[in-house]
């Protein structure tokens, strides 16, 4: 057993673990988070997407005690005071999503791109950088739109997820 | 994925310091094709030496007429850094076309090199480049690091350090991508260095990466895509599977070669 320390959505936690434990498990059998899906389990799908300090990481591809003192950022720590993020509302509003399997996923992808490219994002730009995350239902075309509206509401508003986190 | 102890050296020192202690010790860098393997049963090391907090792995930094690149860097460092940017565009490009974002941001330059999948982008480079993995024993050029499919001149318990690329004048890299895994049906790294001109292949080689001399003495007479025209690479020696048979293969190194010339000299 190896002990890890964790700032998650805010919060320092602290366990004893098996090393073998990835992330994603961590997360949902031990914090009960469980909006952090397990999609593929072979590193394609990235429903399991979290933010390890800012950035967008397939948490089934990581293992919890090789992020030790890290600060991670899951699905439920993106609303705040009982409102939606940005991000989330634009995928509301747009319908980007059918069964929704894939949604955490989409959406901590979604707000990695604003981190990383900024508030205004074209079609394609927004395509290329979904391809780690899949989705078996929509065929992509309202996660598309609900992104590029999600990052300018999320210019607007002024959040980022690094703000949401700390 | 079966049991393991693990190891959190902070630097390559300790960390060669564990791997020759533990019994079946192995390294983990991103963790991106380790922990797929180990998930799966088809590796189970008795030790993990996560090589993560070793700050002397870590970094770019421009050493005379060398671009230096720390093991421990990720693909998304490198596309970011203004210096590779600046010195070796191809490389920053190279590099910000592995897989997706998310597997950029942990992926690095040390495992995939390590690993030397055939379809993995950066043997390419450091091939056309005519880069020095530098180990924590000795220095290797990239034709004696690469010996094969999935492997490699590294010895047991010998852990890459750094990656040395010389500066060159022009580079150029087009990939093919596998639409679904988004690793190299065919990549193409052209590198040229005053009149000397280096052709490598990814993706296609039933023994992982390999230079294309024919095009290299075309390309040293002229430089540029042109000087390829009608220039077709045999099918002998090409990877065949369910994505590309080895006839199509083949043609798209032509393809690719014309497009990573053509990239390399602004056209
Ligand atoms: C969905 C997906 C898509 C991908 N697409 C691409 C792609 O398009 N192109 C591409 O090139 N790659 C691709 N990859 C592979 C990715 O780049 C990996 O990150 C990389 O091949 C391995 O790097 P790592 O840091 O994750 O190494 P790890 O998985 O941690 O290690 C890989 C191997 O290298 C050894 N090792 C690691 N570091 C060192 C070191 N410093 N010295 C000696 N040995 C070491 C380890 O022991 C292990 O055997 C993809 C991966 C995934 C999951
Ligand atoms: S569950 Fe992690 S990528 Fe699919
Ligand atoms: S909404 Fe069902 S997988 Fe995307």
């Amino acid at each position: 057993m190896t002990t890890v320390s964790l700032t998650v959505n805010g919060k320092a936690v602290s366990a004893n673990i098996d090393p073998r434990t990835l992330l994603v498990q961590f997360l949902r059998e031990n914090l009960r988070l469980t909006g952090t899906h397990v999609g593929c389990d072979t590193s394609q799908c990235g429903a399991c997407l979290v933010h390890i300090d800012g950035k967008a990481v397939k948490a089934c591809t990581t293992l919890a005690v090789s992020v030790d003192g890290a600060a991670i950022t899951t699905i439920e720590g993106l609303a705040q005071d009982g409102k939606l993020h940005p991000m989330q509302e634009a995928f509301r509003e747009h319908h980007g999503l059918q069964c929704g399997f894939c949604t955490p996923g989409m959406i901590m992808s979604a707000v990695d791109m604003v981190n990383r490219r900024g508030h205004e994002l074209d079609e394609k730009t927004i395509r290329e950088d979904l391809d780690g995350n899949i989705c078996r239902c929509t065929g992509y075309h309202n996660i598309v739109k609900a992104i590029a509206a999600g990052a300018e509401a999320m210019g607007k508003a002024g959040v980022t997820t690094r703000q949401a986190a700390e | 994925m079966y049991a393991f102890t693990y190891h959190k050296p902070t630097s390559a020192r300790q960390a060669a310091t564990l791997l020759a202690k533990k019994e079946d010790a192995k390294l983990l860098a991103g963790g991106h094709t380790l922990l797929p393997t180990m998930k799966q049963r088809l590796a189970s090391p008795a030790a993990i030496v996560d090589l993560g907090a070793c700050a002397d792995l870590k970094g770019i930094t421009l050493k005379g007429r060398n671009i230096v690149i720390g093991a421990m860097t990720t693909h998304a460092e490198v596309a970011a850094s203004a210096e590779v940017q600046a010195a070796i565009p191809a490389l920053a490009y190279l590099a910000s076309h592995i897989g997706d974002p998310h597997v950029r941001h942990r992926g690095t330059i040390g495992g995939s090199v390590a690993n030397n999948d055939p379809a993995a982008d950066y043997p390419a480079a450091l091939l056309a480049l005519g880069a020095t993995v530098i180990t924590n024993k000795r220095k290797l050029t990239a034709e004696e690091f690469f010996t094969g499919l999935y492997e490699t001149a590294l010895e047991e318990g010998e852990i890459i350090t750094k990656v040395s690329f010389p500066l060159v004048s022009k580079a150029g890299y087009a990939k093919f991508r596998n639409p679904a895994s988004r690793y190299a049906m065919v990549g193409v790294f052209v590198a040229k260095r005053g009149s000397d001109v280096r052709v490598a292949v990814t993706g296609a080689g039933e023994g992982g990466v390999f230079r294309w001399p024919e095009a290299e003495t075309a390309l040293k007479v002229r430089f540029s895509p042109k000087s390829l025209d009608g220039f077709k690479h045999g099918s002998k020696g090409i990877n065949g599977d369910i994505h590309a048979d080895p006839e199509y293969r083949a043609h798209l190194i032509g393809v690719m070669t014309r497009q990573a010339v053509a990239q390399a000299t602004g056209k």
